[in-house]
């Protein structure tokens, strides 16, 4: 394996955990506040135990998502010094104000964790509420820099020239670099893409245990809480998706052609569905194909051109075959979730009863892993896409390695270590869950 | 607004030692602790690290960013030259909080208890030694960004004796802080004149291993020596953290809990403050005898600007909170 490819690799496994972890962080404390809210309003001891039993998790998950997160902030300059020596100065900003964030984030969590007698229940439950609050908007500034990856903006090259070969970046602005293009799109699209997975998988999990113990009242309405936060998220991602996607074809049209599989230039494309894209035939076979519907969906105009591949120098090609597949997938869950979504509320409103039966519950099982593996694909297909650059247009990837030989071993290191831990964490739960009906409902 | 961005980094720095560092001293403290007392101690530093460690670890990410921000060339050069360093304390660092986590939190007590805590001790040894051993490094004057070959450019600039005994320096640092913390923590009396015991044992190994950071100075070639001890102010804030001692054991004994976490806070600064008081304002000595420093390495003023007013807003919200939070969890009564 080349230097190059073990760094992307290692920077994928370490991204690909900690978001997992980020997405569980952004979101569970909402479910905990909301539970804690009824159990301060209704005194039924059922949220106060959902509520521990939830804030368990969060401690986990927050942790493991922290250390994550500060290894990321090392490995920026581990794996690419040649982007963070020019990309630093320029966007650096979202990170500044990402680290406060990230602090108030962990102040709250200590103060809602261990605050359970030592403050004012109200004052409890706010702390409870800023732990979720910072954990978006930390969220959000992360992304933001992403995005400017994917849209730079903010600086100008040296006169006269195409690269930082040559120099470094001028008449910086950071606010500009911040509020790039693509930062509305990509933040929206992650945020609701975090509600909605962790949401979905937590309703799994107490699925799950619904099916084995159909009259256990505190995972009927954790099931509850989960999925009528999770549908709404679910319901409006698909647009939020619309607009990214619009974003990307405006923006950068090799990365669409190479999401959609799309080889040649065309007036009125289809929108291929499935399929497996071939870059020797340079034809994407076996897939559905809607007529018509990618122009519309891009460019809002069924006639509107759409660029293949071919219209791009191929050494300009992301892997096309991963984004297709990423894209695909991440879509298809996308939409499923939503269906699921309806389906909840249409039960929830109208057939009450069906919601404890086997086949509601097991389907909602099944989507515990779902939103996270669309989440993962979804990443694929932002950071595969963009490949070879890893500023698009300015810095290729390939320029910004480290020079520091050996990357496997560095990759062997992380993927060891977070395999280690994914395994302790799933364990972990799994004892979490044992011990729940013997947990003590009277609070530390 | 250079000055502000300087003036945030190096307080990151410093509460990230003095915090930060006193919550890896408690794990290298049970670490070292055995026999009878062994439990307790460890269920001691379980809740009162509990709260706070999360808050405490913020101040290193907020430095990284100040770093990669502010001096993007110093970060990259750091992050290329001691790589194998980082990643090696990086991964202490997962581990430590992943573990300290775990055993507060598994639903289930059993023997899987005793793997979180070697976890968490041993790598409350690691991640402090190789910070020390990354400090070390910065200064030694062994890091060059055009290597001839491997060992040259990447192992060489750690490698060596100056900086191990700089990790060893501040590990020790670090378990001495802690114990002190952890006097004033103590349930009972004898639990504190145990920790009273153990941070005597602490400085003297302290004052031992700072003075071998002289010693291998000098053995490997590196400009400190000379430098600490030809610089008036370094002299008389070294002299000042000494004179502290013999205070902090009149107030130990007395059982004051707040005098004793200042005049560590103080000794603490005053050793900080000698360290930069030589090194002010290099943040890297290279090979070629060239420097990298906060005035040569920095961003352009606009992106300073922001940082500075970034970090100024930042801590307006982050400062009040933090201070609730330790008072919520840390203001207990006072030893009795």
């Amino acid at each position: 394996m080349d230097n190059l490819l073990a760094a992307r690799s290692t920077m994928a496994v370490s991204l690909a955990f900690h978001i997992i972890f980020a997405c569980i962080g952004m979101t569970m404390p909402f479910l905990m506040v909301i539970s804690h809210w009824l159990w301060l309003k209704k005194k039924d001891e059922t949220y106060l135990r959902l509520t521990q039993a939830w804030s368990k998790g969060v401690a986990i998950f927050f942790a493991i998502g922290a250390v994550s997160g500060t290894v990321l902030s090392f490995e920026l300059g581990l794996l690419w010094p040649g982007f963070m020596k020019y990309a630093g100065a320029i966007i650096g900003m979202p990170f500044s104000w990402e680290g406060t964030a990230f602090f108030v984030e962990a102040i709250c969590i200590g103060l809602f964790l261990y605050g359970w007698k030592k403050l004012n229940p109200y004052v409890h439950w706010t702390s409870g509420l800023l732990v979720g609050i910072s954990g978006v908007v930390s969220g959000i500034f992360v992304v933001c820099a992403n995005a400017w990856m994917n849209a730079p903006a903010g600086f100008d090259l040296p006169a006269g020239q195409t690269s930082f070969a040559n120099g470094g970046p001028v008449n910086i602005n950071p606010v500009a670099a911040m509020f790039n293009p693509a930062w509305v799109s990509q933040t929206l699209h992650m945020t609701i893409a975090a509600f909605t997975a962790t949401s979905f998988a937590v309703a799994g999990i107490h699925a799950i245990l619904l099916l084995r113990n159909k009259n256990n009242l505190l995972h009927k309405r954790a099931l509850i809480i989960a999925l009528s936060f999770g549908s709404i998220f679910a319901l409006a991602q698909p647009l939020s998706g619309d607009l990214s996607a619009k974003d990307v074809a405006k923006r950068l049209p090799v990365k669409l052609a190479a999401m959609e599989g799309q080889f040649q230039t065309e007036a009125g494309a289809g929108l291929t569905i499935g399929g497996i894209p071939d870059e020797k035939t340079q034809t994407t076979n076996y897939g559905i194909k809607i007529p018509r519907l990618l122009s519309f969906l891009a460019y809002g105009n069924f006639n509107a051109v759409v660029k293949g591949l071919n219209d791009f120098p191929k050494s300009d090609w992301p892997p096309v075959l991963p984004v297709h597949f990423g894209f695909q997938i991440m879509v298809g869950i996308g939409f499923l979730l939503a269906f699921i979504g309806i389906m909840f509320w249409v039960l929830r409103l109208k057939r009450k009863e069906y919601l404890s039966s086997n086949w509601f519950l097991r389907l909602v099982a099944l989507c515990t892993p779902l939103g996270f593996i669309a989440v993962e694909a979804g990443w694929i297909v932002t950071e595969v896409g963009r490949q070879p650059w890893i500023i698009y247009g300015i810095m290729k990837t390939a320029d910004s390695v480290t020079p520091v030989p050996y990357q496997i071993v560095h990759l062997i290191l992380f993927v060891v270590v977070y395999l280690i831990l994914s395994v302790i964490a799933v364990w972990l739960m799994s004892r979490q869950i044992k011990a729940l009906d013997s947990l003590q409902v009277n609070p530390k | 607004m250079l000055y502000v961005v300087i003036l945030f980094f190096l307080v990151s720095i410093y509460i990230y030692c003095l915090l930060g560092g006193a919550d890896f001293g408690a794990g290298i403290i049970e670490l070292t602790s055995g026999g009878k007392s062994r439990d307790r101690t460890i269920s001691l530093v379980s809740e009162a690290m509990a709260p706070i460690w999360e808050a405490n670890h913020m101040w290193l990410i907020i430095a990284v960013v100040i770093l990669f921000n502010a001096f993007p060339s110093v970060y990259s050069t750091l992050l290329v030259s001691l790589s194998i360093p980082l990643i090696l304390m990086l991964i202490g660092i997962i581990l430590r909080g992943s573990a300290f986590t775990f055993r507060h939190y598994d639903a289930i007590i059993d023997s899987s208890q005793k793997v979180y805590t070697r976890v968490f001790e041993y790598s409350s040894l690691i991640v402090p030694f190789f910070f020390g051993l990354v400090v070390g490094s910065i200064i030694s004057g062994k890091i060059t960004a055009s290597p001839s070959d491997f060992y040259e450019g990447y192992v060489a600039p750690w490698l060596n004796f100056f900086s191990i005994t700089v990790g060893i320096f501040i590990a020790s640092l670090f378990s001495f802080i802690a114990s002190i913390f952890l006097v004033s923590e103590s349930k009972d009396k004898n639990q504190a004149a145990e920790f009273i015991g153990r941070s005597k044992k602490a400085i003297i190994i302290t004052v031992a291993s700072g003075a071998l950071v002289f010693a291998s100075s000098v053995v490997d070639g590196v400009h400190f020596f000379e430098a600490f001890f030809g610089n008036r102010l370094s002299i008389s804030l070294m002299v000042l953290a000494t004179v502290c001692l013999p205070v902090l054991w009149k107030v130990l004994e007395k059982g004051l809990k707040w005098p004793a976490r200042i005049l560590v806070g103080a000794q603490l600064l005053f050793i900080l403050g000698a360290f930069y008081s030589v090194y002010f304002p290099t943040l890297v000595r290279l090979k070629d005898g060239s420097e990298l420093t906060f005035y040569n390495s920095s961003a352009p003023q606009v992106t300073l600007d922001y940082l500075g007013w970034a970090l100024i807003f930042g801590s307006l919200i982050i400062f009040p909170a933090l201070i609730y939070l330790f008072k919520i969890f840390k203001a207990g009564e006072r030893l009795s």
